[in-house]
C-alpha cells in the first residue's frame, strides 16, 4: 500500500465528499419544474400579450432549463446541478425537434384523410378540372414506383459494386479518387441531377419526356448513398472472418460473395431501402424530365409521366380547395409509402441480421 | 491418413509490412507428424512467421515476403503457386475463434468445400461428421448441426474451427494461439486435441504460454527481438526438452525462467 503511493506520479484526485449522504431533490422534481415552468410560460405569455404559441414555448423551455439548474445548484450541489442542467437541455432539444415533426404528421393525416378513399387511389386525373372534387393519384403513384423502381434497379447494383471495391480491394489513388468523387455526389442538388439528364438524354441525344430519364437522374442522386451505407457495412465485417475464409483456401471473390455480403446483407438492405425511401420525395428532376402528366402511361419508356411530388406541387398551384384536399391525401400517400418501405428495412435487417447469442 | 503430413523447410525468410522489415533472416526446418511450438515475447514477429507458412501474410496490405518456404519439395513462393491452393493444403486455426456468423455449426464445418463447389450432400454429411469427431467436438454438438454456429461457447468454437480448418484434408494445420482466449478447460480439451491431431498432420502452434509449449510440442523455436521496431529473429529451435531444460543460448533460459528484460 505505502509502496504504491510513493510511487504515485499523478496529481492526487479531488478529495472524496466528507459524507457519501448528499441531499437530493425528490424524484418528482424535473416534472414538477416542467409544469411549473409551462404554467409560467402560459401566464407570462397572457400577459405579456404575446400572440404566438411559440413563444410562449420557448419561453417555458428556457424557464425550465433555469430552473432546474437552480434549484439544483441550491439543494443538491454543483455537480449535480450540472448533471440536471446537460439533462433538462437534452429534453427540450428533444421536445423542439420533435414537436414540428409530430405536428407535420398530424396536420397531414388530418388534412389528407378527408379524400383519400379507394377511388382516389385508383384513379387519375384525367378529365379532372381543376376546380372538381374527385380524381385520384393512380397516374402518379404508378409514375413515382416504377420511376423509384428503375432507379433502385440502376444504381443499387453500381453503388453496391463500387462499395466493394472500395472496401475489399481499393486501397490506392483510385480508391481515394473514387471515394472523393462519391462524397462530391453526395452534395448534388437533385435539380442539378435533373439538369444533367435533361442536357445529356433530353436535348444532346434527343430522346423525349420519360419516366426512365427521370430515374436516372435519381439513380444519380441514390448512388452515393448506396456506396456510403454499403461500405460502412462492408467495413463492420470483421476481418478475422475474411481471414478465416481465405486460409479455408476459398478464393478471394468467393469470400466476398459467400461469407462477406451474407454477413453484411442486412445493413446493405436498409441502406438501399433508406435510399429508396430518400429519392421518393425528390420532385425536380421529375418535373424537368417526366414533364407531368394527368393520364396513366404505365410506360415509363415512353411519354410523359407524373409521379407523387410532382403531383403535389401541381395540385397546390392549383390554388383550389379541392386541390389542396387532393395534395394533402397524396403527401399522406406519399409519407405512408416512405414509412412503409423503412420498415420494411427494418424488418429485413432484424430477419437477416446474423443470428446472435446462444440458441 | 500417413502420407498427408509434410515436412516443412525455410530458409533465409524475411518479411514485411510495407517498409517494415517485421522478421528478418529465419531457417528452420518442421517436421511432419510432430508439434512445433513458437515461443517468445509480443511482437517478436511468431505470428507473422507463422503466416508466412500459408502465404496469409500477404493478404495484409503492405505484406511481402522474401525467401524460401519448402513444402516436401515445392517452395511456396515459387512463381507458379497458387496462394488459394496453397491454403487448401496449410489451413489455419485463428487466436480468437471465428466461425461464420451467418451459418449453422453444419454449414460452418462445411465451408470450405462448400465454397470451393462440387461435392454431393451424402459425401458432405460423412466430412462434416469426420471433421467434428476429429475436433472431439461431436458428441456435443450433433444435435444442434443446424443452429448457428456462433450459439456455441467459447471453447466449442474454437473446437469448430478447428473442424473447420481439418475439413479440408490440409496436410499441415498452423495454430496463432488457439488457447489464449479460452477458459482452463477448454484449453485442455484443444490440447488433448492437437496431441491426437499430430499422428496425421505437421502441426505449428504459436504460444504464449510456456508450459502450454512444454506440454504440447515436440520441438520448440525462440523468437527475440532486439529492441522495439527492430525485426524479430529467430534464436533457437531444438528438442522442446532441451530448450526447457538446457537451452544453448542464454536469452532462451532468460526468458524460460521468467528472468527476460
Amino acid at each position: 500500500m505505502s509502496k504504491t503511493m510513493t510511487r504515485q506520479t499523478t496529481p492526487a484526485p479531488s478529495p472524496a465528499p466528507a459524507q457519501l449522504r448528499q441531499p437530493r431533490l425528490p424524484r418528482w422534481a424535473p416534472a414538477a419544474t416542467a409544469l411549473g415552468s409551462a404554467l409560467a410560460g402560459c401566464g407570462l405569455g397572457l400577459l405579456a400579450g404575446w400572440e404566438s404559441r411559440v413563444q410562449w414555448g420557448l419561453l417555458a423551455a428556457a424557464l425550465h432549463v433555469v430552473a432546474s439548474y437552480l434549484l439544483a445548484a441550491a439543494v443538491e450541489g454543483r455537480r449535480q446541478a450540472r448533471d440536471r442542467l446537460a439533462t433538462s437541455v437534452v429534453w427540450v432539444s428533444f421536445l423542439v425537434a420533435v414537436i414540428p415533426l409530430a405536428s407535420l404528421l398530424w396536420e397531414t393525416v388530418a388534412r389528407g384523410s378527408r379524400v383519400l378513399d379507394g377511388h382516389f387511389l385508383t384513379h387519375s386525373m384525367n378529365g379532372v378540372l381543376t376546380l372538381d372534387e374527385g380524381g385520384g393519384i393512380y397516374h402518379a403513384l404508378l409514375g413515382t414506383v416504377q420511376q423509384v423502381g428503375l432507379a433502385a434497379l440502376i444504381a443499387a447494383p453500381i453503388g453496391l459494386l463500387t462499395a466493394v471495391y472500395l472496401v475489399e480491394y481499393g486501397g490506392g489513388r483510385l480508391a481515394s479518387a473514387i471515394t472523393f468523387f462519391v462524397d462530391v455526389m453526395t452534395g448534388i442538388p437533385s435539380i442539378v441531377a435533373g439538369l444533367f439528364v435533361l442536357s445529356f438524354w433530353i436535348i444532346l441525344l434527343d430522346f423525349g419526356y420519360s419516366g426512365f430519364a427521370g430515374a436516372m437522374a435519381l439513380a444519380i442522386l441514390m448512388m452515393p448513398i448506396v456506396v456510403r451505407s454499403t461500405e460502412e457495412m462492408l467495413k463492420l465485417v470483421p476481418n478475422e472472418l475474411r481471414e478465416a475464409s481465405l486460409a479455408l483456401g476459398v478464393p478471394r471473390w468467393k469470400t466476398i460473395l459467400k461469407v462477406v455480403l451474407p454477413t453484411a446483407i442486412g445493413g446493405i438492405t436498409t441502406g438501399v431501402m433508406l435510399a429508396v425511401a430518400r429519392i421518393a420525395g425528390e420532385s425536380a428532376p421529375v418535373l424537368l424530365l417526366v414533364f407531368g402528366s394527368a393520364q396513366i402511361n404505365a410506360n415509363p419508356f415512353e411519354g410523359a409521366q407524373s409521379s407523387l411530388p410532382y403531383y403535389i406541387y401541381e395540385q397546390w398551384a392549383n390554388g383550389n380547395a379541392p386541390s389542396y384536399d387532393r395534395a394533402w391525401a397524396a403527401a399522406l400517400v406519399l409519407i405512408a409509402f416512405v414509412m412503409a418501405l423503412n420498415l420494411l428495412a427494418r424488418g429485413l435487417a432484424r430477419w437477416k441480421a446474423p443470428a446472435q447469442g446462444r440458441s | 491418413m500417413s502420407d498427408m503430413a509434410k515436412r516443412i523447410d525455410v530458409s533465409g525468410l524475411t518479411a514485411f509490412y510495407s517498409g517494415f522489415r517485421a522478421i528478418d533472416d529465419i531457417s528452420m526446418t518442421v517436421e511432419p507428424r510432430s508439434v512445433t511450438a513458437f515461443i517468445g515475447p509480443s511482437g517478436c514477429g511468431k505470428s507473422t512467421f507463422l503466416r508466412t507458412l500459408n502465404r496469409m501474410h500477404e493478404v495484409t496490405p503492405g505484406g511481402r515476403v522474401e525467401g524460401k518456404v519448402m513444402l516436401d519439395d515445392e517452395n511456396l513462393y515459387g512463381s507458379e503457386i497458387d496462394p488459394v491452393a496453397v491454403r487448401r493444403t496449410v489451413g489455419m486455426v485463428f487466436q480468437r475463434p471465428n466461425p461464420f456468423p451467418t451459418m449453422s455449426v453444419y454449414e460452418n464445418v462445411a465451408a470450405g468445400l462448400r465454397l470451393n463447389g462440387g461435392h454431393r450432400k451424402a459425401a458432405l454429411d460423412d466430412v462434416v461428421e469426420r471433421s467434428l469427431r476429429g475436433a472431439n467436438l461431436w458428441e456435443e454438438v450433433k444435435d444442434r448441426l443446424h443452429k448457428p454456429g456462433s450459439g456455441l461457447s467459447g471453447g466449442q468454437q474454437q473446437r469448430l474451427c478447428i473442424a473447420r480448418a481439418i475439413a479440408v484434408e490440409p496436410q499441415v494445420l498452423l495454430m496463432d494461439e488457439p488457447c489464449s482466449a479460452l477458459d482452463p478447460i477448454s484449453t485442455l480439451a484443444i490440447e488433448d486435441l492437437i496431441e491426437e491431431l499430430k499422428s496425421a498432420y505437421t502441426i505449428v502452434i504459436v504460444t504464449h504460454n510456456m508450459q502450454q509449449a512444454a506440454r504440447v510440442s515436440d520441438r520448440t523455436a525462440f523468437f527475440n527481438l532486439a529492441a522495439v521496431g527492430e525485426p524479430g529473429k529467430l534464436i533457437e529451435i531444438d528438442e522442446t526438452e532441451r530448450i526447457f531444460s538446457n537451452p544453448s543460448v542464454q536469452a532462451t533460459e532468460d526468458y524460460i525462467s521468467g528472468r527476460f528484460g
